[in-house]
């Protein structure tokens, strides 16, 4: 039994030292959407509280994830161990400056969402959960980026794979379940690959831990089994990445569910696939990347360029935002294929700016669709005069996304480009600068039809055809608001970017020079 | 599937199910068991009473709709982490009450009731899957 037995030395096993309030911080965000998923779940029925419910738990998420990050730039990387038992054995949270930032990023896009869904998800979505999925969700995305433990990791994962399945049939209608199958279809092959990949580490190395992975991978060399792991983990998270070639699932689904939740899908689910590839090919399998640096660079510029190219041949709007997220994540890939501190900073930047972008531009295509009446570029039409506020709203997202100054994709594209000229990777800074005239055609493309032209396919120049007065509340406040919120983050870190440059530094530096997360985690003890 | 049998047995068999369940449940800190064990028992038991008396019976039976019980069960689990905050100890370290009545000492701890949320989302979550599932069967 768990009584205190006095001629116990608990201190051999556990951490007694008192832990502070600032610490809970760590876990916070998980405790936050949980136990909110749980409430939204509890009062499902009552479609007008719900909202508030999750607003109100979603702020919360949002500063303490402020405070989280707060807490990191401050102490340096932190880690709480649950139970108090000391790591390898307890099952660490540890949190440095990438994984706070992304998860302070993910949950202002799920703020933003909550908002947003209040307009897009009817009685019937609310009924059937959006609400404590999208809390559920978070729950997953904010533990991926929190923890400290590989297996963990993987739970986290399950954790939002399985919110994501929810969110992405709410409506039931045959092509959901259509893309459905084939996202579930991938991302369960993946989860399984992360599954054998983090039982063979497990066999290989005896520890879970990634601060404990960190140290005895670095003395295990890079070739034998370690490598097939190493591969094995690749493979899974360019899955979930959607990086070439396995992204064929990401257009073929992310058009079917409603559009708040395609712009959800569309900012956090790639880029915790990223997240984990820069984990642990940057922190734990250092030896790996450097291994496996040119075939990462490859993947990379091939995602990059069949992204780009996608979005050029796409006509619905969505499919082609689809194809762009490929195309950023190609760009993040770069990154790490690069594998330099500021390589890396760069890819941890552009993330952040991706996520943002991303949102914004699939809540942007939801706007669109209400002032127009379609998501088909041949459909849709004068969407300039329907609202030449919202015309200059899209025209800031597309140049943001295309990498143009003075918006948030320019400065991480500097970076990246910089970096894989310093390490004379030509071939990489090319593709990316290609990739960004490239995004200009096809999001110019979408401009000049949907907002120049006087109305669909087919309409003369200089002709003007009426159209639709949108139903007022489709575009109220509910909209405009998330997507002001998101686009001044945009335009922020596009004009104040030193910020973001020295956290997401910050973050680099704790992939390539691991003593402050290993000492984190092990405090200080000489292993 | 309603054989006289099946139905006039399949309330007592349920009804023992959900007793053992919950055996299991409160056993399981130290022994084989626990709540996502004892949980799948119970939502079994459930289902074998829905596949004999219909699902419109079991619904009746346990009140609240199966997602409710799960939130619930979300709802507790996650609070049983929070005790250690204020005794300025990391999440989810157990905290344990030794409770006298009746002459025996009843030990009370965070990690049952950590163990009594697995078991709730468990039975709601299975349930609501096997409900469905029988329901679809009957139309």
């Amino acid at each position: 039994m768990a009584a205190t037995d006095s001629a116990v030395d608990l201190s051999q096993a556990m951490r007694l030292e008192p832990v502070l309030p600032a610490d809970w911080l760590l876990v916070a965000p998980l405790i936050i959407t949980i136990l909110g998923g749980a409430l939204c779940l509890m009062t499902r029925k009552n479609t007008a509280a719900q909202p508030k419910v999750a607003i109100i738990f979603l702020t919360l998420l949002v500063l303490s994830c402020a405070g989280l990050l707060a807490h990191v730039l401050d102490k340096g990387v932190v880690t709480m161990v649950a139970g108090g038992w000391l790591p390898p054995f307890g099952i660490a949270f540890t949190v440095d400056a990438l994984g706070a930032t992304l998860a302070l990023t993910s949950s202002i896009v799920a703020l933003c969402a909550a908002v947003y869904g209040m307009t897009d998800v009817d009685n019937s979505g609310r009924r059937y959960g959006f609400y404590p999925f999208l809390l559920l969700l978070m729950t997953g995305v904010c533990g991926a980026f929190l923890t400290g433990d590989i297996f963990n990791l993987y739970v986290w994962f399950e954790v939002l794979l399985i919110s994501s399945f929810g969110l992405l049939v709410l409506g039931n209608e045959r092509a959901q379940l259509d893309g459905a199958v084939k996202y579930a279809l991938l991302n369960i092959i993946a989860t399984t690959l992360f599954l054998i990949a983090t039982g063979l580490l497990y066999g290989i190395l005896g520890t879970l831990n990634m601060a404990d992975i960190a140290i005895k991978a670095r003395g295990a060399g890079s070739d034998g089994p370690l490598m097939t792991v190493a591969v094995l983990y690749f493979l899974a998270f360019a899955m979930k990445a959607a990086a070439f070639p396995v992204n064929f699932w990401l257009p073929a689904s992310y058009h079917t569910p409603r559009i708040v939740i395609a712009a959800v899908f569309a900012g956090l689910l790639t880029k915790v696939g990223v997240y984990a590839l820069l984990r642990i090919f940057a922190l734990l399998l250092p030896e790996a990347r450097i291994a496996l640096a040119d075939i990462i660079a490859l993947v990379a510029i091939v995602t990059m360029l069949t992204g780009v190219l996608g979005a050029l041949a796409q006509t619905d709007v969505r499919r082609l935002l689809g194809y762009l997220v490929i195309s950023g994540i190609g760009s993040m890939l770069a990154g790490l294929a690069i594998g330099t501190t500021p390589a890396l900073a760069g890819a941890i930047f552009y993330a952040v700016h991706s996520i943002l972008v991303m949102t914004a531009l699939y809540m942007a295509a939801g706007m669109m669709r209400a002032l127009g009446g379609s998501y088909s570029l041949r459909e849709l039409g004068g969407l300039y005069r329907a609202s030449p506020a919202f015309a200059a709203v899209f025209l800031m997202l597309a140049f943001a996304v295309a990498g143009l100054p003075p918006f948030s994709g320019f400065w991480p594209k500097v970076i990246l480009v910089d970096a894989a000229l310093v390490g004379g990777h030509g071939w990489i800074a090319g593709a990316i600068l290609v990739t960004g005239l490239l995004t200009t055609i096809a999001v110019g493309r979408v401009w000049i039809y949907a907002f120049w032209r006087g109305g669909p396919e087919g309409t003369a120049d200089g002709q003007l055809v009426a159209f639709a007065v949108p139903a007022p509340e489709a575009v109220g406040a509910n909209v405009w608001l998330p997507i002001g919120v998101l686009l001044g983050l945009v335009v922020l870190l596009g004009v104040q970017p030193e910020f973001m440059m020295q956290v997401s530094g910050r973050g680099a530096s704790t992939l390539s020079e691991p003593m402050g997360y290993l000492r984190s985690v092990f405090g200080g003890v000489a292993r | 599937m309603r054989t006289i049998i099946f139905r006039t047995i399949a309330p007592y068999l349920a009804a023992l199910m959900v007793l053992f369940s919950i055996f299991v449940l409160l056993r399981g800190h130290n022994e084989p068991g626990g709540g996502f064990i004892g949980g799948l028992i119970a939502a079994s038991a459930f289902a074998i009473y829905g596949i004999a008396c219909g699902v419109a019976a079991v619904r009746r039976a346990i009140t609240l709709h199966p997602m409710t019980i799960s939130a619930w069960g979300l709802f507790i689990a996650g609070l049983s982490g929070l005790p250690s905050l204020f005794l300025k100890q990391p999440f989810m370290t157990s905290q344990w009450w030794y409770v006298h009545a009746f002459g025996v000492e009843i030990p009370l701890s965070t990690p049952l009731f950590f163990d009594i949320g697995v078991y709730l989302v468990v039975v709601g979550s299975i349930s609501s899957i096997a409900l469905a599932l029988e329901e679809r069967e009957s139309d």
